[in-house]
C-alpha cells in the first residue's frame, strides 16, 4: 500500500507540469521596417499581402515591398491623398483599391486612377475602409457607405436615408459570399444581405448605454472600428472590447475577462470561425478559440515581450528576442504562416518560427 | 438526227436554266439565306483572317452585318453568314472549327461553326466589343470593349465571362504575342486628363497565364491608337496611332501641325517606346489603322485609311534609324524617308491588313469600296482586287461617308473629318480652332451622333446649319482648301446628319427605369427648389435640355465661360448618349459628369444643383446616362 502511494505521487509529480503545459501558440521572429529602411512614413495605417508583394498604407504614401525593396507611390503618381487608410485587393484582376484621406484610388499595373467626391459619386473623400465584392467596390467613408459598380460605373450610396445607419461615420468593411458587414463608428454594425439587398443593424441591445450591460448580451459597444466575417461568423472590434457573433449568440471579449491586452481595438481579423487577431493599443493579440498570445514591446521596459494566457487565466511569459515595432497596432495581414503588422511606429514582419 | 438551230438554242437554254437552278440551289443551301437582302447593303469590310489550312478567308462586313467566306484560291465570296449588328472583330479557334465575331452594337460575340457555317452560340461581352483574340490553347477569349473601357475574358468551354480587366479609354484592338503569353490592347480615345492637356494613351498588357494586367505602356502625346503587329521573336510591337497637335491653334496644316500620323514602336528591340512619323514634309498619310509585319521581320505594312494607301516600310532600316536618330523624332516629317520604301495606292478607306500564310501576298480591305486589294509583297503593287459584292451604287449617304473618311480634300492630304471624329464619334480632345482667333474659344470635340434637329452648330452656335459647319468653315479654316463640290458637300451633310445614335447601355431592356434613374428624372424635371421656392424657368434642366434631343437649340450663359471665350453664351448641347462623351462642358473642363455640378456650378447658374445631396446628384447622373 505504501509502495503504491509512492508510485502515484511520482506519477503526479511527472504529469502535473505536462497537464499545465503552456499552450502551443505561434511564435515569430520579428523584422521591422521604418523610414530608416525604406518606408515613406513610420505611421502605418494598413497592410495588405499580395503573394510575395506587401502593400503598406502610411501617413505619407502607399508603399510596395517587392524583391527586397520599397517603392513609394504618392500624390504625384496620382494617389488621391498621401494618408492611406485602407487597402483591398481584387484577386480576380490583381488590382489594388486604396482608401485615403482624400478619396479612393485604383492601382492597376502602375496606373493610378482616383475617385473623389467631386469627380465621382463617392460619398466622401475620407475612405476608412474598402473591400471588393465581385464587380462591386464597397467603401466605408466619413459620410456613409458607397458602392461602385465597376462594370457600369454606377455609384450607390448607403446612409441614414436608405439604411438603418443612424450614424454615417463608417469605419470598416468585411465582405463574405452572402453578406457585407460595416463597422459604423458610434452606430454598431450594419449587415447587407447580398441576395435580398436588405440592410439590418446590430446595436447595443438596450438602446441607451452604447455598451452591453450584461456579458454576451449583444454587440459589446456602439463605437465599432472593424469587422471580420468568415465562415458565417462575425467578429467585431470596438474601442471597448470585442465581439464574436455566430448568427445566434454573441460572445464578448474584454481585457478583464479574456486575454485581450486592451479593450481599445483598432482591428480584428479572423482566420476562421474560432481564431482571430486583434490589433490593440497595447499590443497584438492572437486568440485560438481557447488561449491568447500577446506580442509587443513591453509597456514598461520596451523590451520584446510575448506571453500566453490559457483558458484558466494562467499567464506564461515566453522568452523572445524580438517584437512588433510598436504596441500601438493598427492592422495585420497574413502571408502563409507569417504575419505583417502595421503599427504607429513602423511595419513589422512576423516570421513564423514555431 | 440533225438538230436544228432552234432545237440547239432550246437545249442550250434548258441547260443554262438547269445550271442556274443548280447555282441557285447551292446559294439557297449556303447560309446566304440568313443574310437578308445581302446584295442591297453596303458591306464595309474590316477584320480578316485565314483558316488554318489557308483555303478560306473570313472577312467581317461591319455595315453588312455579315461574315463573308471567301475561297482563298479563287478569291471569290462563297458564302455569307448573318451575324449581329455592326460586327468588327474576328478570331478563329486554334483548331479552326470556330469563328468568333464581335457584334459591337449588340454587346455580343457570335460563335460560328466553320463546318456548318452556322452561328451556334452567342456570348455576352462588355459595351461595344471590338477586337477579339483567342489564346493558343483555345480556352479563353479576350474581347476589347470600346465603351466600357475594359477587356472581357470569356471561358470558351462554358461561354461565360470570367472577368473584366480595366483597360484604357476606348479599348478596341487586341494582339496576342507570338508565344501566346501576352495580350496587348490599344485604345481609340485618350485618357481624360483635363482640359487643354496633351493626350495620353497606353498599351495595356495582359498576362494570359495569370489573367491580369501586368503592364501599361505609356504613350505620350497620343490620341487614337489602332491596330498592332507583334514580331515573331517577341522583341517588337508596332501600333498605328495619331499624335494630335491640340495645344497649338489649328491653323498650320502645312507644317503637319494638326495631326502626326505615326507608329509607336515598343518592346526590347527599341528599349521602351519610340514614336515614328509616317508623313512626309509635303504629303500626309492620314489615319494609320492596321499594321502587318512579315514573318522574316523584313517589312512592315501600314494601312492609312484617309489617304487610300498602304505604306511599306523596311523594318531593318526603321530600327537602324531609330537606334541612331535623336531621341524625339515623333514630329520630324523628314524621318520617314529613312525607312518608308513605297506608298501603295489602294481603294477607298483601306483598313485591315492580312498577310497570306506564305507571306507572298498582302490583303487590304477597302472599307468604302467593299473590296479587298491583293498586293504582291515582292513588288509592293496591287495585283488584283476582290469584289465582295454588296450594293454597287453610291447613294448620297455612302458618298458622304467616303468624303468623311477621305483626306484628299485637305491641304496635302493632312487629315479628314474622321481624324477628330474617330469612327464618326469624337476624339475626347480640346482644340483651339482658328476661325475664332488664336487662343480664343477653346472647345471640346463634340459627339456627332444623332445631330438632326439640333441646329445651330458649334459651341457658340455660330453655324446655323451643317452645310456651313462642314463646308466653307471646314474647308477654309481647317483644310486650307476649297475643294468640295456642291454635290460633295450635300452628300457629306447628308451622311453626318444621318449618323445614328449608338445603343444606350444604361437603359433597362424593357425601357423601364431603375429607382435611381426615376429619382434622377424627377430632379431633372423639377421646377422648384427642395424648400419649395420656384426655380426660374431658364434654370430648370428640362427647359434648356428639352425636346427629343434634349436641347432647345438656344444659347445660354450658364456660368462656365472662360476668359478666353469670346462670349459666355454656350449652345445647349444635345444629350443622347451623353454618358459616353466625356469630358464635358464646352471646353472639356469637367472630366466627369459629376464635376459639371460639383466644380463648375458654384452659383447654380447651370441648373440648380447646390441644394442636392450627394445621393440626389448621383441619381440625376444615373438618369442622364439613360438619355
Amino acid at each position: 500500500m505504501k509502495s503504491r502511494s509512492w508510485w502515484l505521487a511520482l506519477l503526479l509529480a511527472i504529469a502535473a507540469p505536462l497537464l499545465a503545459a503552456t499552450p502551443d501558440m505561434p511564435r515569430f521572429q520579428w523584422q521591422s521596417f521604418t523610414v530608416a529602411n525604406g518606408l515613406p512614413n513610420d505611421h502605418v495605417f494598413c497592410v495588405l499581402v499580395d503573394g510575395e508583394r506587401i502593400w503598406a498604407g502610411t501617413e505619407n504614401g502607399l508603399a510596395l515591398y517587392e524583391g527586397g525593396k520599397w517603392k513609394v507611390f504618392g500624390t504625384a503618381d496620382g494617389l488621391a491623398h498621401r494618408a492611406v487608410l485602407s487597402l483591398a485587393l481584387d484577386k480576380r484582376s490583381g488590382d489594388l483599391w486604396v482608401g485615403t484621406m482624400g478619396g479612393l484610388s485604383h492601382v492597376s499595373a502602375g496606373r493610378i486612377d482616383t475617385y473623389n467626391q467631386l469627380n465621382s459619386g463617392l460619398s466622401n473623400d475620407v475612405v476608412y475602409g474598402v473591400a471588393v465584392q465581385g464587380d462591386y467596390i464597397w467603401t466605408a467613408t466619413a459620410a456613409g457607405a458607397s458602392r461602385l459598380n465597376t462594370r457600369t460605373g454606377q455609384w450607390s450610396l448607403f446612409n441614414e436615408r436608405n439604411t438603418p445607419m443612424y450614424e454615417i461615420w463608417t469605419y470598416g468593411i468585411s465582405v463574405g459570399p452572402d453578406k457585407v458587414y460595416y463597422a459604423v463608428w458610434g452606430g454598431g454594425v450594419l449587415e447587407y444581405d447580398i441576395k435580398t439587398e436588405r440592410w439590418k443593424d446590430y446595436n447595443d441591445p438596450d438602446g441607451e448605454t452604447e455598451i452591453v450591460l450584461f456579458k454576451d448580451q449583444g454587440l459589446i459597444h456602439e463605437i465599432t472600428t472593424s469587422v471580420s466575417y468568415i465562415d458565417k461568423v462575425l467578429w467585431v472590434a470596438t474601442y471597448f472590447g470585442d465581439s464574436r457573433y455566430d448568427g445566434r449568440n454573441w460572445h464578448n471579449f474584454m481585457a478583464k475577462d479574456s486575454g485581450l491586452p486592451s479593450n481599445f481595438t483598432n482591428q480584428v481579423k479572423a482566420l476562421d470561425a474560432n481564431r482571430a487577431w486583434f490589433s490593440t493599443d497595447k499590443g497584438l493579440a492572437y486568440y485560438d478559440g481557447t488561449n491568447w498570445a500577446i506580442y509587443r514591446p513591453a509597456l514598461d521596459t520596451g523590451k520584446p515581450e510575448m506571453y500566453v494566457r490559457d483558458a484558466d487565466g494562467q499567464i506564461t511569459n515566453i522568452a523572445v528576442d524580438s517584437a512588433p515595432a510598436h504596441n500601438y497596432v493598427l492592422a495585420v495581414d497574413f502571408q502563409g504562416n507569417d504575419i505583417w503588422v502595421a503599427t504607429a511606429k513602423g511595419l513589422s514582419h512576423g516570421i513564423r518560427n514555431k | 438526227m440533225r438538230l436544228g438551230s432552234t432545237t440547239i438554242l432550246r437545249s442550250g437554254l434548258v441547260a443554262l436554266i438547269a445550271a442556274m437552278l443548280v447555282i441557285t440551289c447551292s446559294v439557297v443551301r449556303a447560309p446566304m439565306a440568313n443574310a437578308d437582302a445581302a446584295e442591297a447593303r453596303y458591306l464595309s469590310p474590316g477584320a480578316m483572317l485565314f483558316s488554318p489550312d489557308g483555303r478560306r478567308m473570313y472577312v467581317v462586313a461591319e455595315r453588312g452585318d455579315q461574315l463573308l467566306i471567301l475561297d482563298a484560291k479563287a478569291q471569290t465570296v462563297s458564302a455569307r453568314i448573318a451575324v449581329g449588328h455592326a460586327p468588327r472583330g474576328l478570331a478563329i479557334s486554334p483548331d479552326g472549327t470556330r469563328l468568333y465575331v464581335t457584334n459591337s452594337w449588340d454587346d455580343t460575340v457570335s460563335v460560328i461553326d466553320t463546318k456548318s457555317l452556322a452561328a451556334v452560340q452567342t456570348l455576352v461581352t462588355g459595351a461595344e466589343p471590338t477586337g477579339v483574340v483567342i489564346t493558343r490553347d483555345g480556352k479563353t477569349l479576350y474581347v476589347a470593349n470600346r465603351l466600357s473601357d475594359d477587356v472581357s475574358l470569356i471561358d470558351v468551354a462554358s461561354g461565360q465571362e470570367i472577368k473584366r480587366l480595366m483597360a484604357g479609354r476606348g479599348a478596341s484592338y487586341l494582339a496576342l504575342s507570338a508565344d501566346g503569353k501576352r495580350v496587348y490592347c490599344t485604345h481609340v480615345y485618350p485618357k481624360i486628363t483635363g482640359s487643354r492637356t496633351l493626350p495620353q494613351s497606353e498599351i495595356t498588357v495582359i498576362d494570359t497565364d495569370r489573367q491580369i494586367v501586368v503592364d501599361r505602356i505609356p504613350l505620350h502625346n497620343v490620341g487614337g491608337v489602332f491596330q498592332m503587329a507583334l514580331s515573331p521573336d517577341g522583341k517588337l510591337g508596332v501600333a498605328a496611332q495619331l499624335r494630335p497637335k491640340n495645344l497649338i491653334p489649328l491653323a498650320h496644316v502645312e507644317h503637319g501641325s494638326v495631326f502626326g500620323n505615326s507608329l509607336a514602336l515598343f518592346g526590347p528591340a527599341v528599349s521602351g517606346v519610340v514614336q515614328v512619323p509616317l508623313d512626309e514634309l509635303d504629303r500626309y498619310f492620314a489615319m494609320p489603322y492596321s499594321v502587318a509585319m512579315t514573318s522574316d521581320q523584313s517589312k512592315l505594312y501600314v494601312s492609312t485609311g484617309g489617304s487610300g494607301s498602304v505604306t511599306a516600310i523596311s523594318l531593318p532600316k526603321l530600327l537602324s534609324f531609330v537606334r541612331s536618330a535623336p531621341k524625339d523624332i515623333g514630329n520630324d516629317l523628314s524621318a520617314s524617308a529613312n525607312y518608308v520604301t513605297s506608298r501603295i495606292p489602294v481603294g477607298a478607306n483601306p483598313r485591315n491588313l492580312l498577310l497570306s500564310p506564305d507571306g507572298k501576298t498582302l490583303y487590304v480591305t477597302n472599307r468604302m469600296d467593299d473590296t479587298i486589294d491583293v498586293i504582291s509583297t515582292r513588288t509592293d503593287k496591287v495585283v488584283s482586287t476582290i469584289d465582295l459584292g454588296g450594293r454597287k451604287d453610291y447613294n448620297a449617304l455612302r458618298q458622304g461617308e467616303r468624303i468623311f473618311y477621305a483626306t484628299k480634300y485637305s491641304f496635302q492630304g493632312a487629315f479628314s473629318c474622321a481624324n477628330c471624329h474617330i469612327d464618326a464619334t469624337f476624339d475626347g480632345i480640346q482644340w483651339d480652332l482658328e476661325p475664332d482667333g488664336f487662343g480664343k474659344d477653346i472647345v471640346d470635340d463634340r459627339s456627332i451622333e444623332d445631330l438632326s434637329g439640333t441646329e445651330p452648330f458649334k459651341w457658340n452656335g455660330g453655324n446655323p446649319n451643317m452645310a456651313t459647319e462642314c463646308g466653307p468653315r471646314t474647308e477654309k479654316f481647317f483644310y486650307r482648301s476649297q475643294s468640295y463640290s456642291a454635290e460633295e458637300l450635300a452628300n457629306l451633310v447628308t451622311f453626318v446628319m444621318a449618323l445614328p445614335v449608338r445603343p444606350n447601355r444604361y437603359r433597362l431592356p424593357a425601357g423601364e427605369m431603375t429607382a435611381s434613374q426615376e429619382r434622377g428624372k424627377t430632379i431633372f424635371n423639377r421646377a422648384a427648389y427642395k424648400d419649395g421656392r420656384p426655380i426660374p424657368k431658364e434654370n430648370q434642366c428640362a427647359y434648356c435640355h428639352s425636346g427629343p434631343k434634349y436641347s432647345n437649340n438656344q444659347l445660354f450663359d450658364v456660368g462656365t465661360g472662360k476668359a478666353t471665350d469670346r462670349s459666355p453664351k454656350i449652345d445647349v448641347p444635345h444629350l443622347p448618349n451623353v454618358a459616353y462623351s466625356a469630358p464635358y462642358l464646352h471646353d472639356g473642363s469637367a472630366r466627369s459628369m459629376e464635376e459639371i455640378w460639383t466644380v463648375f456650378n458654384p452659383k447654380d447658374t447651370h441648373g440648380v444643383s447646390n441644394d442636392l445631396t450627394k445621393d440626389e446628384l448621383n441619381d440625376l447622373i444615373e438618369y442622364l446616362r439613360t438619355l
